[in-house]
C-alpha cells in the first residue's frame, strides 16, 4: 500500500483571540465516570471553496461522531443555535453558545484545491470562561485522508479537554465471520477505530483466531489451522504477506502476543497435552520456557516495560490470573474474587489489567489493579469476551457472543469506568478485536 | 499445507465413491443415524465402517479432559479396530463447548484429545500412528446455547487418514 497522504501539523496564529490562548478550566477527569457528558457545539465546518463544501459536511459529522461515541461528550443540536456563523475567523460570541448550554465549541474550515489537496484548520473554544483552547491547529492532506484527518480534530479535541491521550485515529484488527455456527468462516480484517473501512487481510480457506496487532501497528499476529494444525502466523498489514513462525519443534502453539517493542512473542506451547507459555526472540527465533506447570498455562500478555507477563493458569484448579517476570521466577497469584479469570491484557498505560470472568453462568469484562486490587466489572452477558485496549488506556473493545442456534458474535465497546457501553456498527458478524496504535 | 485436513476430506469422499459403486447402496444410514438393512455388508476395514459403526467419538463432562466408563469402552473397541486395522494413521480431535474463553478451551481440547491418545496406546495402539489436535469451540456439531447441545460438542473425536506410520 502506498502512502496517501502526509500530514503537516501546522499551528497557525490565531487572529481573533492572540491574546486568549491560555488554557481555561474545561476538563473532564475520565476516572471520575462521567455521568454528565461535556455538552458541545460543531457547527457544520466552513467549506472555504465551494467544491469541499461535501468534504466539510462529511469531516463535521465525523468528528462529532466521534466525540459522542467516547460517552464524555453531548452535541449541541445545531439547530438550537443561537449564533450564525459566515467565516470561520470571525469573531465567537460567547453569550451565544452559553444560551444554548454549550460548555465546549468546534469551528473549523475545509479547504479542496484541484489537485486532491484538503487542507482543515480548527479552534476549540471553553465558552463559560469565554477563551480558546490552545492555538488553531491545521491538518493538510489528500481528500483520500479526509476520514483520517476527522478523527485527528476529535483526537485534538479529546486531548486537549480531557488531558488524555488520543485514540480516535486507529485503526482494529479483528475476525470477520460467516456462515451457520457449526461451519464458521472466519478471516482476518482491519478497520477504522469508529468501525468503518473495513479490509479483508485473509481469505476464508482456514480458521483464524485471535490476531494480535503490533504496537507500531505494522504486524499482526494470529492462530491459523492452515496446516491442519493450530500454529502461529506473522502478517504484515499493508502487503498482506504471512508467514508461520517457526515455534519450537514446528510444533503447535496458539495464543501469541507481541512484546512492547515488537522484538519478541509469547505464546502457548502444546505438548503432550501439556499447555506452557514460551519466549522467543523473532530474529533469532531463539526462545525460552516461562512456565513449566502440568495445567493449562495460556494467554500471556505484556507489561508494556516488557519485563512481565500476566497470563492465566488453572493450576489452582480453577482458571486465575498471574503475573510473572520475563526473566523467571514464581508466577505470582493476583485473582482471588468469586469465579473464573481468562484472557488477560496489561493496559498500555500499566496501571491495570483487564480481562474475562466467568461467574453464575455469565461471562463479562473486567478491570483490576496490577496486584488484582480493586476488581470491577464492566459488563456482562450471556459470552462476554477478550478484552483489548484503546491506545490511551482508557477504552476497552471486547467480543460478544449471543445464544442460541443463530448466535453470532458483536464487537463492544466500553470505557474503564464501566459507562458508555455500546456495540460497534459493523455489516457482519464479528469478534476478537485488537487494538492498534495512534497512526502516526 | 492443509493437506492432512483435505486427505481425510478426499478419504472420506472415495469411501462413499467405492460404497456405491460396489454395490451396497442400501447401506446408507438411517434419518435417526442407525445403521441400514444394507449396511452389515460394508467393509468392516473402512474409515466410514469405523465412524458409523465402531463409533469415532467420547464425551467430556464440563471443564473436564478425564475419560469416564462409557468413554473407556468406546475406546477399547475402537483401539481393538484401529490394531486390526494398521493401515491408518489416526488424528484425535478435541473439541470443547462454548462456554469458555478461546484459549482457555482451546487448550482443554488438546487435553482431551490428549486423554484419548494416552488411553489408545495404553490399549496397545502404536503411538507413532497418533497424533493430536484442537479445534476449541471453534467446530461445534450441535448448535443451541442448551446442555443437550453442549454435552455433544465437548467430545474427542477419531479422526482416520491412509497412509502408514
Amino acid at each position: 500500500m502506498k502512502r496517501l497522504f502526509s500530514f503537516s501539523f501546522l499551528v497557525f496564529s490565531c487572529l481573533a483571540g492572540a491574546a486568549l490562548t491560555q488554557d481555561g478550566p474545561l476538563k473532564i477527569e475520565i476516572t471520575d465516570g462521567v455521568i454528565e457528558p461535556l455538552s458541545f457545539a460543531v457547527p457544520v465546518f466552513e467549506a472555504e471553496n465551494p467544491a469541499a463544501r461535501e468534504i466539510a459536511a462529511e469531516i463535521s459529522s465525523i468528528v462529532v461522531a466521534d466525540l459522542t461515541s467516547s460517552g464524555l461528550f453531548r452535541e449541541i443540536p445545531k439547530n438550537r443555535f443561537i449564533a450564525q456563523r459566515k467565516t470561520f475567523e470571525e469573531p465567537v460570541r460567547f453569550p451565544d453558545w452559553r444560551a444554548v448550554n454549550a460548555q465546549a465549541l468546534v469551528t473549523a474550515a475545509v479547504k479542496t484545491s484541484g489537485s486532491g489537496q484538503l487542507t482543515v484548520k480548527f479552534r476549540i473554544f471553553d465558552i463559560f470562561s469565554g477563551v480558546q483552547l490552545g492555538k488553531g491547529t491545521q491538518l493538510s492532506g489528500s481528500t483520500g485522508a479526509a476520514r483520517r484527518m476527522a478523527h485527528q480534530v476529535a483526537d485534538q479535541v479529546y486531548k486537549r479537554i480531557t488531558g488524555e491521550g488520543a485514540y480516535f485515529d486507529s485503526r482494529i484488527v479483528f475476525v470477520s465471520e460467516s456462515g451457520p455456527k457449526d461451519k464458521r468462516l472466519k478471516r482476518l480484517a482491519i478497520m477504522d477505530s469508529d468501525g468503518e473501512k473495513m479490509k479483508f487481510l485473509t481469505g476464508n480457506d482456514n480458521i483464524v483466531l485471535a490476531p494480535r496487532i503490533s504496537s507500531d501497528g505494522k504486524k499482526v499476529l494470529y492462530t491459523s489451522w492452515e496446516t491442519g494444525f493450530p500454529q502461529i502466523y506473522l502478517l504484515d498489514v499493508e502487503t498482506g504477506r504471512r508467514k508461520r513462525v517457526n515455534t519450537p519443534g514446528n510444533d503447535v502453539a496458539f495464543s501469541p502476543r507481541f512484546s512492547p517493542n515488537n522484538k519478541r512473542i509469547v505464546f502457548s506451547y502444546e505438548r503432550r497435552g501439556n499447555i506452557d507459555i514460551y519466549l522467543m526472540e523473532l530474529s533469532s527465533l531463539r526462545s525460552a520456557r516461562l512456565t513449566s506447570s502440568p495445567f493449562i498455562d495460556t494467554a500471556p500478555s505484556f507489561s508494556p516495560d516488557g519485563r512481565k507477563i500476566v497470563f492465566e493458569s488453572d493450576r489452582s484448579g480453577t482458571q486465575q490470573l498471574y503475573t510473572l517476570p520475563v526473566s523467571g521466577g514464581t508466577p505470582k497469584r493476583i485473582s482471588f474474587g468469586n469465579g473464573r479469570y481468562g484472557t488477560p491484557v496489561w493496559s498500555p498505560r500499566g496501571d491495570l489489567i483487564a480481562f474475562t470472568k466467568q461467574s453464575n453462568g455469565r461471562f463479562g469484562i473486567g478491570v483490576m489493579r496490577i496486584d488484582g486490587t480493586e476488581e470491577r466489572l464492566l459488563s456482562a452477558s450471556f459470552l462476554d469476551e477478550g478484552p483489548t485496549w484503546s491506545p490511551n488506556g482508557r477504552v476497552i473493545m471486547f467480543s460478544r457472543q449471543t445464544r442460541g442456534p443463530s448466535g453470532a458474535p458483536s464487537i463492544y465497546s466500553v470505557d474503564i469506568t464501566g459507562r458508555n457501553l455500546r456495540p460497534l456498527n459493523l455489516r457482519a458478524p464479528a469478534s476478537d478485536p485488537s487494538w492498534g496504535p495512534v497512526l502516526p | 499445507m492443509r493437506s492432512i485436513y483435505l486427505n481425510v476430506a478426499i478419504l472420506f469422499m472415495l469411501v462413499a465413491c467405492s460404497d456405491s459403486e460396489g454395490g451396497f447402496g442400501n447401506g446408507s444410514l438411517g434419518a435417526d443415524g442407525s445403521q441400514g438393512s444394507g449396511f452389515g455388508q460394508d467393509d468392516v476395514t473402512s474409515s466410514t465402517f469405523f465412524k458409523e459403526s465402531i463409533g469415532d467419538h467420547v464425551l467430556f463432562k464440563v471443564d473436564e479432559y478425564t475419560l469416564n466408563e462409557a468413554a473407556k469402552t468406546a475406546l477399547n473397541v475402537q483401539a481393538n479396530w484401529l490394531i486390526d486395522n494398521p493401515g491408518f494413521v489416526i488424528i484425535i480431535e478435541g473439541h470443547a463447548d462454548e462456554r469458555g474463553t478461546r484459549e482457555y478451551n482451546l487448550a482443554l481440547g488438546f487435553r482431551r484429545a490428549q486423554s484419548v491418545q494416552e488411553y489408545l496406546v495404553a490399549r496397545g495402539v502404536s503411538g507413532l500412528r497418533l497424533k493430536t489436535r484442537s479445534y476449541g469451540k471453534e467446530r461445534p456439531v450441535e448448535i443451541c446455547s442448551v446442555e443437550r447441545c453442549y454435552g455433544k460438542n465437548r467430545r474427542a473425536v477419531t479422526i482416520l487418514a491412509s497412509g502408514s506410520s
